[in-house]
């Protein structure tokens, strides 16, 4: 397991691999589908700091709250695809160092993770229990009112949040590797059928 | 039967369907990390540590709890009508109670009911023909990403070389198992219903679901198809969540409806590794958890 402190720099990124078992620490924020297209029309003054070296988790959230402010209750990845349209520029324009979500993406996504210096981390589905509590802290939110709980951007503190290099900065895609053999091993077999 | 008791049960089944993995699944889930090794173990082993922790602090497994499907079978002395509205009383709860998430959305005006209940939602089939007195519910939450990996084949297909055979139907079978790769949550478990209408080709691969992932099916030509798809499938080396590795899939399960001469369809559904489903028994005014 690799440990990324956030903020974190070019140099430590460049490094991952795909393939590696990463643990998080630190501030990242909540973002799906609003969240994208008002981060790339829109300046995003509010979460520029926080993005700089940071990263992007697509997750809806259930939260509640309580006296002792928001809590994340279940909180597994959703899946990335939809982001396809805008992520590219969003690593661009912020400097973000990481996405993370399910799934994989796409191609603009994988060249601009080449060119700006950043990674895809896929976490793992379903794993809802365990990722809510790797988040020890809900510091804000941003347009709760307008985009609502799940399309909120949240401003979390992670603590050993687990995940899996699947894109890296060098242009391989675990998705493409898997994808190439599963096809090739499947073509195998249906010529012995 | 005391309607305030069966509300009782039913908010239990659903609880334990959306917190606590049912055991003949954790065991397949155990069984599969420990074949493997590197990053595909790692993933196993959280989900099962997710398993605990949900069993053990009540919270959902998953936070997609999917859509609700019921089978009810029941005895003469039973209303269904009556029953119906504890079933709404008990899934409305259930969701207050955030064991399940708002899951019913109006696709033409995009609104979430906020309660679970909707057109067709949750779905409820009703059997009657058990004896006065027993009642059995079955219930299954089908998370909408394992969803999304289901696909309906007519045969002959021909991109698929697969004509109107058993060796068509195993092409399409591992042709839906590719195409989902890591996407449905694998480890998954593939129910196929072959031949019935569009419809009830769907349902069939759907029940499959219900039966234990260890049993064998009681047709012998399904039974082998069932093993030999399993062992190719785990092949592909598609692995947990598509980070590669041998358990792509944890069973394959197969069922058959007649069909009509002019039709052959081949329906294949996938359910994710957090393979939520449970029955409740009521005997004797006593209920018994499955
Ligand atoms: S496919 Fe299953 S495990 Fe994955 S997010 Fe959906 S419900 Fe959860």
């Amino acid at each position: 397991m690799i440990r990324i402190d956030l903020p974190v720099a070019e140099e430590p990124i460049r490094k991952l691999k795909v393939g590696d078992e990463v643990g998080v620490y630190g501030v990242m924020i909540t973002a799906r589908d609003a969240a994208h297209k008002y981060l790339v029309e829109e300046d995003g003054a509010e979460v520029r700091e926080v993005l700089q070296g940071g990263m992007i988790y697509h997750c809806g959230p259930v939260v509640r709250q309580s006296d002792a402010g928001w809590q994340f209750v279940a909180a597994g990845p959703t899946t990335s695809k939809r982001e396809e349209p805008y992520e590219a520029e969003v690593i661009a324009q912020y400097g973000v160092r990481a996405v993370i979500g399910k799934g994989g993406m796409g191609e603009r996504t994988l060249a601009a993770c080449k060119e700006h210096g950043a990674v895809y981390l896929h976490a793992i589905g379903g794993l809802a229990v365990i990722l809510a509590r790797s988040v020890r802290k809900v510091r804000e939110v941003h347009k709760l009112d307008e985009f609502g709980a799940p399309e909120a951007m949240w401003v979390i503190e992670v603590e050993n949040f687990p995940a899996i290099v699947t894109m890296d900065s060098h242009g391989n895609s675990l998705h493409a590797e898997v994808l190439k053999n599963s096809t090739e091993r499947a073509q195998k077999l249906l010529a012995q059928w | 039967m005391e309607t305030q008791k069966l509300d009782e049960w039913l908010l239990e089944l659903i609880r334990l369907t959306s917190c606590e993995l049912a055991p003949d699944v954790e065991r397949a889930l155990c069984a599969a990390r420990d074949a493997e090794q590197g990053r595909a173990r790692s993933t196993l082993d959280w989900m099962l540590r997710n398993a605990q922790e949900a069993r053990e602090s009540s919270m959902p497994i998953c936070q997609d709890t999917g859509s609700l499907i019921f089978y009810i079978d029941h005895g003469p002395d039973l209303d269904q009508e009556q029953m119906t509205q504890s079933f709404l009383r008990a899934v409305i709860k259930a969701t207050e109670r955030s064991l399940l998430r708002p899951n019913a959305v109006d696709p033409v005006s995009g609104k979430n009911t906020g309660n679970n209940l909707g057109v067709g939602a949750p779905v409820l089939h009703f059997h009657p023909g058990l004896a006065a007195g027993k009642l059995s519910v079955r219930l299954m939450l089908k998370g909408g990403g394992s969803e999304n990996c289901g696909v309906q084949y007519a045969l002959p297909d021909g991109s698929l070389q697969a004509g109107r055979d058993l060796n068509g139907v195993k092409r399409c079978v591992l042709d839906a198992a590719l195409r989902a790769q890591g996407f449905g949550c694998a480890p998954g478990t593939l129910g196929v219903g072959i031949g019935g209408d569009r419809m009830t080709s769907f349902q069939e691969s759907k029940e499959q679901f219900f039966r234990p992932l260890d049993d064998v099916n009681t047709d012998p030509i399904l039974a082998a198809m069932e093993k030999e798809l399993l062992e190719s499938i785990n092949q592909l080396e598609i692995g947990p969540m598509g980070f590669g590795g041998q358990s792509t899939v944890l069973g394959v399960k197969m069922g058959l409806r007649h069909r009509v001469p002019a039709s052959y369809f081949v329906s294949v559904s996938y359910m994710c590794w957090a393979y939520r489903r449970r029955c409740l028994q009521v005997e004797n005014g006593q209920a018994v958890y499955l």
